[in-house]
């Protein structure tokens, strides 16, 4: 019943957000629903229930290890959005704080489906729900960014629909009575049929892949986090993104049983390499911060790609990399969007000395940037280092070294953008006559509580996490 | 049985060809609409004793491709006042050979797939594949964004007619979700041409090209 909860109480909210009338006080719904859906997830963290095998919907290990992070990363973007739509009270945000809310309750339900068509519904119910998102700024480039988001993203949900129904004729050959949840498809196992579950896979990996943001299907991607607004950009790289990779690693649960697991692992390390080098390479190449921080998305991404290819250890690897990534790309995130505001644009050619005209704001952009290219003692580098060895105890060499090659780029392209931005004298057209960006605690909290938790994560790893991956890595590979 | 339900399959992959060759939008949405209307058709001639389950999805079908969604295409053809694709990337001589190819390497291809015996005569499989091939030359090849939405149209006849082989055995609670996300899906993305259409004053997506490296 809880675990219903945690997708009826945003899905309310988001109802309660389109009837209620007046625009000054409609954000408090934010914070409201997202600390009651926080509280929720970790006490079903902390006491999980039994869910049925044969259930459609399900607070499952799966589920217990990914959605409390995407909670509490929506419970400080909530309250950053509160100071952000007043800042932007020019704004209706009826439909934005809606689809907000929207978008939180069907990320809830696309964790715990256990149903190969469910989880399907879900995920698409996402990208159309974050579509008002995308357009907030109703700015022609915005636009532009949402178009290129609902064709792209749309292709891919397309293609992982005809994946779905591949798995679905595989089962069907292999003498299945057409029941799609992945309990069924994995104990079917070796019944299924292999070349329709090889087709399936590709289908599904390439499907959802564009919703993760995996190379070459990561082209809505710039386009979307540069245009939206910073809030949003952390719920898409920590919320929306974590979906479909848990997708992808139900799917592979079910690949693997069939007998294909080598090869579905190959090309997940060859796609999740490909992601990696390709975001490294745009990295080197952008002037623009927030379009900068969805290359690094999409680099995450891969080695989310990569750990998901390795096995046991490597998928513990890559579920802890969701919540070091997560909430590391939220604290980047938000602080990019104060410096866009503060600055009035996003190039690195017009924009520089933000550490004299935001030094807050400044501080914690140039922390969680070595946070996020793994500068111990943050998370991303506890993870990634989990990364690495369950690569080399795999016998990974060369990939490794492509890995750590990618990363070292990644570095030199992140470094380059953000002390560009941050050094120097500011530019005395900056701002001169719009109002002053004054960085207030709602502003600077939700950001810098972001970054403690993911300095937290690395230094005191709680015990209870890492049961909760173990729990999932069982559930993904069962003992026989 | 079997035979009527290849000639509508057959018929299905003519309109693919008649939606590549033509240059006209109206022609377009025509096209789309009655392969839409066709396939919904499909499921009440494939079952023997009628089932309200498969009714009602029929229904819902030829309703949505036949009525809604090409009266929205049109509305939107109406507001920008463009009714011609002029200059395609994929010229529509090379998209309609480049259709007849699909087709008959998906025939062929089919040859090669595992196929329950009952599918293993029909053109359920290579019919899909040749309409999921259309509606990607269409989504690739095409500048205008209602040419675009078509294209994605059509991609997801071809899906619908691949999930034909599987409407007995899926719950109906899959379909639904399919029929709904394809009318909310087009509505949204009416919404976006519609806003691009201010934003740019031209339907045409090349435009769009502000941000890139």
């Amino acid at each position: 019943m809880k675990s219903l909860l945690l997708i009826i109480v945003p899905l309310a909210a988001a109802a309660l957000a389109l009837l209620w009338p007046q625009n000054r006080t409609r954000p408090v719904i934010l914070p409201v629903a997202a600390t009651l859906h926080a509280l929720l997830s970790w006490w079903l963290l902390l006491d999980p229930p039994t869910v049925a095998a044969g259930a459609w919907l399900g607070f499952d290990p799966l589920a217990r290890a990914v959605l409390p992070v995407v909670s509490v990363l929506f419970l400080v973007c909530a309250w950053y959005g509160v100071t952000y739509l007043k800042l932007r009270g020019e704004r209706p945000n009826r439909v934005f704080v809606a689809a907000l809310l929207a978008v939180l309750g069907l990320l809830s339900a696309g964790h715990q489906a256990r149903h190969l068509g469910l989880l399907w519904i879900f995920t698409e119910a996402v990208t159309l729900a974050a579509v008002p998102l995308l357009h907030f700024n109703g700015t022609p480039r915005a636009f532009e960014a949402t178009w290129k988001y609902l064709l792209v993203g749309g292709t891919g949900i397309a293609l992982s629909l005809i994946g779905s129904l591949c798995l679905g004729y595989a089962s069907l050959y292999g003498g299945g009575g057409g029941d799609l949840t992945f309990v069924a498809l994995i104990s079917q196992g070796a019944g299924l049929s292999r070349p329709w579950v090889l087709i399936a896979w590709v289908l599904l990996l390439v499907g959802y892949g564009t919703k993760m943001g995996l190379a070459p299907m990561h082209t809505w991607k710039p386009e979307a986090y540069g245009e939206a607004p910073g809030i949003v950009g952390a719920i898409l790289a920590g919320g929306v993104t974590s979906v479909a990779f848990t997708a992808i690693l139900r799917v592979r649960a079910v690949v693997g049983a069939a007998g294909e697991g080598p090869v579905a692992d190959h090309t997940l390390l060859a796609i999740g390499l490909f992601s990696m080098l390709v975001a490294a390479l745009f990295l080197l190449g952008t002037r623009d911060f927030k379009r900068m921080l969805a290359y690094s998305s999409v680099e995450h991404m891969g080695i989310l790609s990569i750990g998901a290819a390795l096995g046991g250890a490597g998928v513990a690897a890559a579920l802890f990399h969701v919540w070091s990534n997560g909430l590391t790309k939220g604290a980047l995130f938000l602080s990019a969007g104060n410096i866009r505001r503060a600055a009035g644009s996003a190039s690195m050619d017009e924009v520089r000395g933000m550490s004299a005209l935001t030094p807050r704001s400044a501080a914690i952009f140039v922390t969680g940037m070595f946070a996020v290219t793994a500068c111990p003692p943050f998370g991303p580098f506890f993870s990634e280092l989990k990364v690495v060895r369950a690569a080399l105890e795999g016998g990974h060499g060369v990939a490794t070294a492509m890995f750590l090659g990618c990363l070292l780029l990644a570095f030199f392209g992140l470094t380059r953008v953000v002390f560009a931005i941050v050094d120097g004298r500011p530019r005395s057209a900056t701002k001169q006559g719009g109002k002053r960006f004054v960085e207030t605690a709602g502003v600077i909290l939700p950001p810098l509580v972001l970054l403690g938790m993911s300095l937290w994560l690395g230094l005191f790893t709680p015990r209870v996490l890492q049961e909760v991956w173990s729990a999932a890595v069982a559930q993904l590979y069962p003992k026989p | 049985m079997n035979s009527n339900l290849n000639l509508l399959i057959g018929l299905a992959m003519g309109l693919n060809l008649l939606a590549l060759g033509s240059s006209r939008l109206p022609t377009l949405i025509r096209a789309m609409s009655a392969q839409g209307v066709i396939l919904g058709a499909m499921p009440v001639l494939m079952d023997h004793e009628p089932d309200w389950r498969v009714a009602l999805v029929a229904l819902a079908t030829i309703a949505g491709k036949g009525l809604v969604i090409p009266g929205l295409l049109r509305r939107a053809m109406r507001t920008v006042q463009i009714d011609r694709e002029l200059e395609p990337l994929i010229g529509f001589v090379p998209s309609m050979l480049l259709g007849a190819g699909g087709a008959i390497a998906a025939l062929a291809l089919t040859h090669l797939l595992p196929l329950l015996p009952e599918h293993a005569g029909s053109l359920l499989v290579p019919g899909a594949l040749a309409t999921m091939l259309t509606g990607f030359i269409l989504l690739i090849g095409r500048t205008k964004a209602i040419s675009q939405v078509c294209g994605y149209l059509i991609l997801e006849n071809g899906i619908y007619l691949f999930g034909l082989l599987l409407i007995k055995a899926m719950p109906l609670m899959v379909e639904a979700g399919v029929l709904l996300d394809v009318t909310v899906g087009v509505f949204i993305i009416g919404i976006i041409v519609d806003r691009i259409q201010r934003a740019f004053d031209s339907l045409d997506t090349r435009k769009l090209t502000a941000l890139r490296e």
